[in-house]
């Protein structure tokens, strides 16, 4: 395929995948932000105004961006793994396997539709936040790279479940019983300096807490860990990930017989 | 001389439980050709159309799309095929006209370009009405055509239909067949066809592979297989009942129903002897068809011998 051709298919795919969600908005899009919207009220403030001060700030502002980043890695990684797990289950994968596009292709595109939904997730969240706290961005240019890359890494983690899937309770096992307490222990609603120290090093080796730390930052401009290690930690993550998830497309993991 | 548009040598498949579905089998289809591959359930013939299109991985020897090595570069060669697979496999929340605008922008198609070929498509395959509708909504039949419209999106040279008549009525396969005959005749389209229904295969195709147990046992012309053909059975059915079988010398004749007769008719022998000999016994024949159609006759008596045979014979009939 020529490169106006490769782009008219990553663009085929990008667009389904967007299609899809947005027509199943209310599965999609809908319920993170009622949770979201729960979260501010319930933790924010009824309850932050109980707690106080954390690293400095009002308990609000410290978590809306645990939050946002929270929703961004839980609606990337499951619009790939149930997107994709879906074509494999329907053989619709078929159509994109007997076609020319590169094994790339469908991996970008998978993840590009991923990064869409996790995104635009995180931006209605960041919209709903506005109605609880005044959000300011230190490092706006930061903010966003992060959110992205974190975007992309979960989408790839989805498009990986999706290949290993044999039945659906295979694509919400690693959600349920990995993501979400990652996700909760990496910490959204905490500062791991609260920790007695055995726990701070536990939690070191969480990886959703560096990006949920460097996201803090990028609002805020606290972070409980070193923010260079953070963003090399997360790019290593996408290209050891990307390179796993294409090296099972080549050969045909989970989809060829 | 021109390359033909598949060609395959010595294709190998040993799935991981370790069966053996192909044992180098060797098989070629000329450009432009209408082509059957038949063989009993689990002969080869869907490993070897799935490793033609990528779906199946093969695990020796080589195969050729217009002259273009899969394993050099699958991509180029993808180009010149269309595959409509035997189950469905679209995404049946998705409307008509995504699906087949969907399939061209994997090729490639700008959606200008895209379009007026899916109107044309979707058209003649009476399906432009339902363009709008979702996938799901449509009759099996519809969701046939949905698939070969789709294949033909980006206007492959080589079309593989794997039983593409599969549950649908007898109208409707006769037109599939009509715009299957006229892609081949008019656009020169080769296609490569698996069919239970070897009614299909005959009415349609110039050239026949027979698999079996991963093996090609024969790769002929359907005329010349049916020359070949020794033995055929006739049902005549009668004016009035009759109380049992008559005898006609040299022919063996036996009594299905009342008011019907079975008669086999070996290669040399004539017919009208038969109705001549029921004539002077005063029994009328009103009409007359082949018990089985022809190609099966022969199909069944080529797979014959192996284990299982009948059972297959039940597998195949229309």
């Amino acid at each position: 395929m020529n490169p106006r051709q490769i782009a008219i298919a990553l663009w085929t795919l990008v667009l389904k995948e967007i299609k899809r969600f947005t027509r199943i908005w209310p599965q999609t899009l809908l319920p993170p932000s009622i949770t979201m919207t729960m979260y501010f009220i319930i933790f924010g403030n009824l309850i932050g105004s109980r707690i106080g001060e954390m690293d400095g700030y009002t308990y609000m502002d410290f978590i809306v961006p645990g939050l946002i980043m929270m929703a961004v890695i839980t609606n990337s990684y499951s619009n790939v793994a149930s997107s994709f797990f879906s074509n494999k289950f329907q053989r619709s994968v078929e159509e994109m396997m007997v076609s020319p596009m590169p094994n790339w292709v469908i991996l970008a595109g998978f993840v590009l539709g991923g990064m869409t939904r996790g995104l635009g997730v995180g931006v209605i969240v960041t919209l709903v936040s506005l109605f609880f706290t005044r959000l300011s961005v230190a490092h706006p240019l930061l903010t966003v790279l992060v959110v992205v890359l974190t975007a992309a890494l979960f989408a790839i983690g989805g498009f990986i479940n999706a290949l290993l899937g044999k039945k659906f309770d295979d694509i919400s096992i690693v959600p349920t019983f990995i993501l979400t307490p990652l996700t909760y222990l990496g910490g959204v609603f905490y500062s791991i300096s609260l920790l007695p120290d055995l726990w701070q090093g536990v939690s070191m080796l969480n990886p959703i807490l560096y990006m949920v730390n460097v996201f803090r930052y990028g609002f805020l401009g606290v972070s409980d860990i070193p923010v260079g290690w953070a963003l090399a930690a997360i790019l290593a993550f996408i290209v050891v990930l990307f390179g796993i998830a294409l090296w099972m497309l080549e050969h045909g993991k989970g989809i060829r017989s | 001389m021109a390359e033909p548009a598949l060609s395959i040598r010595g294709l190998t498949k040993v799935y991981g439980n370790g069966f053996q579905a192909l044992k180098g089998i060797d098989l070629d289809v000329a450009e432009g050709d209408f082509f059957a591959l038949l063989g009993p359930n689990g002969a080869g013939k869907s490993t070897t159309l799935g490793v033609v299109c990528s779906l199946v991985q093969k695990s020796a020897g080589r195969v050729s799309i217009f002259g273009i090595d899969i394993d050099r570069d699958f991509a180029r060669a993808k180009y010149h095929l269309g595959v409509v697979p035997q189950e469905f496999n679209f995404n049946q929340f998705e409307k008509v006209l995504d699906i087949v605008l969907a399939q061209a922008g994997y090729y490639g198609m700008s959606r200008r370009e895209a379009l007026p070929r899916a109107e044309q498509l979707l058209r003649d395959l009476s399906l432009w009405d339902k363009r709008n509708g979702s996938a799901r909504m449509l009759s099996g039949g519809m969701k046939r055509r949905l698939m070969i419209a789709r294949a033909l999106m980006h206007r492959p040279k080589l079309l593989i239909l794997d039983e593409p008549t599969a549950g649908v009525d007898i109208e409707l396969r006769r037109s599939m067949w009509e715009y299957m005959r006229r892609i081949n005749r008019e656009e020169g389209t080769t296609i490569i066809l698996t069919t239970h229904y070897l009614e299909e295969a005959e009415s349609l195709c110039r050239n026949v592979a027979i698999i079996n147990h991963g093996e090609i046992i024969r790769s002929t012309s359907v005329r010349e297989l049916l020359t070949e053909l020794d033995t055929e059975t006739f049902l005549l059915d009668l004016a009035h009942p009759v109380e049992a079988a008559p005898e006609v010398e040299g022919f063996e004749v036996s009594r299905v129903e009342p008011s019907q007769l079975a008669v086999v008719v070996h290669r040399g022998q004539r017919l009208n002897d038969v109705f001549s000999a029921l004539g002077e016994q005063g029994i009328q024949v009103v009409s007359m068809r082949n018990r089985a159609n022809r190609l099966e006759e022969m199909f069944v008596s080529m797979v014959e011998g192996d284990q299982g045979a009948i059972d297959r014979h039940e597998e195949v009939r229309a």
